[in-house]
């Protein structure tokens, strides 16, 4: 086959399931009012998996479409292939109703993301991210296997809601098993102390693949600890909302004061998501109906203002032909008006400022707090907000503020190739930042009907 | 109506920067717009009670879990603020059109987007819409000091944000804390709070805003750096929000923390009163006299505010109107004389009024409003409000009016600095007097001065209606 074919037709078959899964999921949220379990009580199809699996096709609909332009030479064909594998593999990971098929789900998405991060072979620094996120995440993985099995040892079971039933209070074994789970979570989350990986490997993978996983991983991990933690250890609720609120401050603390220390954009937004899974976590540690909620809704501008930022980014690099620093991003609001721009409303949408849906997401979190009574967890999110004010508004300042002296054009050979699809994307994500503020209470609206299949 | 108050502005930002129109005419279809808001205002003054509270009201869920609404209308008093931010802003982009810098087309959106943000502050019944105003508000100051400012604007606007969006994170904080306890955002249905650290949150974030001492760090820097007429917005209407935040939020929603706290507020803002003059008679330059100045102004209209009785409210009001008129007639005319001397610094000025009749006028009339002279709207104002804070305590009308003298010491500093005394080495003898179309831009401002001089009741008549006194703001104990 030639090649101009492979890469037509494996990206419109990607694209094409992504929207379909899409269709599907949209049409499992509106038919199952009441989760009910499937194939030997092994998955839970409720709207909880079915908004999740949205936001994750939704993201991988995208990342096709901030892929195209990437115009790999060779591994077309497998490229989008691992790329549905990917999303295949966490639509199955967020309907996981056991231990068995969340390890399952977890390794599916775990190993074509792998792949994927090592893809551009001729790359030393995509093969180093690649056997980064292999070691590290297999260690993650095996913790949460470690853990499974611990947890089985304790109650016998292995479904969520039978391990909750079999009502194991004070347990070592059990206790030691749900730390272990938090943590292989946390490992894909990448919240910290368990990020160590995210920087070296967000900045190496091909750019469109870290834009995947900063949107679609980051759901699906989060999306799974709140199902866990709610359907398999409401006992234990008094040691896991203390340890996720634990994590949520380490990781508000280490992503925000790393990131202002960043100079490559790839890296910084690495550490910005850092911080921002421990927004979520807050959400999380609520341990509230109010949270889940909080959390369903904030991955949805927080998706799209990932891929959306990722994908600038991508411009950029695509137009040097070299790494994205703050420096070489100098001038780019004003060479290109309309990429300039959505980095603007993206970086905005970070920090949590008006017009976009990040301060409604940052808005419904620290609410979630105060009906936990968590008041602390909100004075550590503003806290880490103010500080992440520096590096958000660093990008803008490399976009727009930069004194004209100091800016070279950016290439010497006339503009750079036009990629309507990687604006198309960027204009999507605009559109779903933006929209999310203006349009709360359907957004709202769905997140509470997700939130309402978890017992609280 | 309100809601096209709101919209109007930011719709022609969004026009105005997607035209690929040159940036002239950018800059005309803004000033266009900008005149459009004015009428637009005098239609909405034209159909106001101002005998009755809440009017011109729009309404629509916007999340109903939490019980937040987007919910617009105007008090008496608030709408003389926003009919100071439509004045101030379309004078403000006639002068940018005038000035005509580069990258116009951005920069008439910025003015424009800017404007319309601060419209809704004024207009905001429901408080995470008031904070989604605030915080809009900061985007377009961002990048307007931030590109089109002065040699030092990197350090100016960082400094500048980071004091802002401090105080307004806590803000936030306390806006989450004071909804949820009170089951609604809106603050026409909510109660009154007796939380004293939500009460300081909010207090903190106005602090910074208006600036109160010791929250001004980031004034001086940012009204010098700024473009003319971004910084006569800033210290003309912008700090204004905190007058309005004060009051529709603080003093109406905190009756027991604000009698509490009543005592440190004045006395902080009595120090900075005093502190903020004196600085000003030692400032090097016109820009950071009228900061300073501004500074000063601001501390008596926090008295005003915070000597919870009528007459201080009433001053404070006429008082933000007047300081806000005052304050961009001297920020544009600093710009004037800096286009025309390279430089705003006392040491090389001295000397225009000779061969410039115009501009010495306008400046002298500013100056002496400035300084409250009898007679005019700024001595109306300080007469009110020194009169609100006599019924608190003779002694802090006493501070106060003694720092009515620090002002016509570094006011007529400053006249005598720029028109009298030998010329500056930075005055050339051909740089021309005020043009027709300064003219036009300084002669609206320096004229509505002069009529709410010789009509102050205008405003003080009107802020809040009679039989209700300030108690018509709903929750107003």
């Amino acid at each position: 086959m030639p090649r101009w074919f492979r890469r037509f037709f494996t990206a419109l078959t990607a694209f094409a399931g992504f929207v379909t899964a899409g269709v599907f999921a949209a049409i499992v949220f509106d038919e199952t009012a009441d989760g009910r379990s499937l194939i030997a009580e092994s998955f839970t199809r409720d709207r909880l998996g079915a908004l999740a699996a949205l936001i994750v096709v939704g993201a991988g609909a995208l990342t096709v479409l901030l892929a195209w332009g990437e115009n790999r030479r060779d591994h077309v064909g497998e490229y989008y292939a691992l790329l549905a594998a990917a999303g295949a593999g966490m639509t199955f990971f967020v309907t996981a109703s056991n231990l068995m098929t969340l390890f399952l789900g977890l390794e599916w998405f775990s190993i074509a993301l792998y792949v994927l991060c090592a893809m551009d072979t001729h790359r030393e620094a995509s093969l180093e991210s690649g056997l980064k996120y292999l070691i590290v995440g297999s260690f993650g993985s095996s913790i949460l296997l470690f853990g499974s099995a611990l947890v089985y040892g304790a109650t016998g079971e292995i479904g969520f809601s039978e391990i909750a039933s079999a009502r194991t209070i004070d347990d070592a074994l059990l206790v030691a098993g749900l730390a272990m789970l938090i943590a292989g979570l946390g490992f894909k989350a990448s919240a910290a102390p368990f990020h160590m990986w995210t920087p070296d490997v967000y900045q190496g993978a091909p750019t469109s693949v870290t834009a995947f996983m900063a949107a679609a991983t980051k759901v699906a991990a989060l999306v799974m600890t709140l199902r866990l933690l709610v359907v398999a250890f409401p006992d234990q609720e008094d040691l896991w909302t203390v340890t996720i609120a634990v994590i949520a401050i380490v990781s508000l603390a280490v992503g925000n004061l790393a990131a202002l220390v960043q100079r490559d954009v790839k890296r910084l937004l690495a550490y910005s998501s850092v911080s921002h899974a421990g927004f979520m976590l807050i959400a999380i540690a609520s341990n509230n109906e109010l949270g889940a909620r909080a959390l369903l809704y904030y991955l949805i501008p927080y998706g799209a203002m990932s891929i959306g930022s990722f994908a600038v980014v991508a411009a950029r690099e695509r137009e040097l032909q070299a790494p994205v620093t703050l420096d070489n991003l100098g001038g780019l609001g004003w060479e290109r008006p309309f990429l300039g721009a959505s980095m603007w409303v993206f970086m905005l949408g970070f920090m949590g400022m008006p017009l976009t849906g990040g301060l409604i997401g940052k808005f419904y979190v620290f609410s979630a707090a105060y009906e936990a009574g968590w008041w602390w967890l909100i004075v550590a999110g503003v806290i880490a907000t103010a500080i992440s004010l520096y590096y958000y508004l660093g990008v803008v300042r490399a976009l727009y503020l930069r004194p004209a002296a100091e800016l070279r054009p950016a290439i010497a050979g006339g503009s750079p190739p036009r990629d309507p699809l990687l604006h198309a994307t960027v204009a999507l994500s605009v559109a779903v930042t933006v929209g999310s503020f203006f349009f709360v209470q359907p957004l709202i609206d769905l997140a509470r009907d997700a939130a309402a299949s978890l017992p609280f | 109506m309100t809601t096209a108050l709101i919209i109007l502005p930011l719709a022609a930002a969004l026009v105005v920067w997607l035209l690929p129109l040159p940036a002239r005419a950018a800059g005309t279809l803004a000033l266009l717009a900008a005149l459009a808001e004015v009428v637009l205002w005098a239609v909405a003054v034209s159909g106001f009670d101002f005998q009755q509270g809440l009017q011109l009201e729009n309404q629509q869920s916007w999340f109903s879990d939490l019980g937040v609404s987007y919910h617009v209308g105007f008090y008496g008093f608030s709408l003389f603020l926003a009919g100071l931010t439509v004045v101030v802003c379309a004078i403000s982009i006639a002068y940018a059109l005038w000035a005509g810098g580069d990258r116009g087309r951005a920069y008439h959106g910025l003015l424009l987007f800017l404007t319309g943000s601060i419209v809704g502050v004024f207009t905001a019944q429901d408080l995470l819409l008031f904070y989604v105003f605030f915080e809009a508000m900061l985007i377009p100051i961002y990048v307007l000091i931030g590109v089109w400012g002065g040699p030092r604007r990197l350090r100016a606007t960082a400094t500048f944000v980071i004091y802002t969006m401090a105080g307004s994170l806590l803000m936030l904080a306390a806006i989450v804390v004071f909804g949820l306890s009170q089951e609604t955002f809106s603050l026409v249905e909510s109660g009154v709070s007796s939380n004293n650290w939500v009460f300081l949150g909010f207090l903190l974030a106005f602090a910074v805003k208006a600036p109160i001492f010791p929250f001004h760090g980031w004034l001086v820097e940012a009204y010098r750096e700024s473009p003319p007429e971004v910084a006569a917005i800033l210290s003309g209407v912008v700090s204004k929000a905190a007058v309005f935040g004060l009051l529709r939020i603080v003093i109406a929603k905190f009756p027991e923390p604000v009698e509490q706290f009543q005592w440190a507020i004045l006395a902080f803002a009595t120090v900075g009163l005093i502190y903020a003059s004196l600085l000003g008679f030692r400032a090097p330059d016109i820009r950071s006299v009228t900061a300073y100045s501004s500074m000063a102004q601001m501390s008596l209209i926090t008295m005003g505010l915070f000597s919870l009785n009528e007459l201080g409210v009433d001053g404070a009001i006429v008082q933000s109107v007047a300081h806000g008129l005052i304050s961009a007639s001297l920020f544009l005319l600093a710009g004037m004389v800096e286009r025309r001397t390279g430089s705003s610094a006392f040491a090389g000025l001295g000397g225009m009024a000779r061969g410039r009749p115009v501009l010495a006028t306008l400046l002298m009339i500013s100056g002496i409003i400035a300084l409250a002279v009898p007679g005019s709207v700024a001595f109306a104002g300080e007469f009110l409000i020194l009169a609100g804070v006599y019924g608190v305590g003779w002694g802090w009308s006493l501070v106060g009016a003694s720092a009515i003298v620090l002002a016509a010491m570094y006011m007529l500093r400053l006249i005598s600095a720029v028109l009298h005394t030998a010329r500056g080495p930075a005055v050339r003898d051909d740089s021309p007097d005020v043009r027709p179309f300064e003219l036009a831009i300084v002669v609206p401002l320096v004229a509505l001065l002069l009529v709410l001089s010789a009509w102050p009741a205008s405003i003080s008549d009107r802020s809040f209606p009679q039989q209700l006194g300030n108690q018509a703001v709903e929750g107003t104990p």
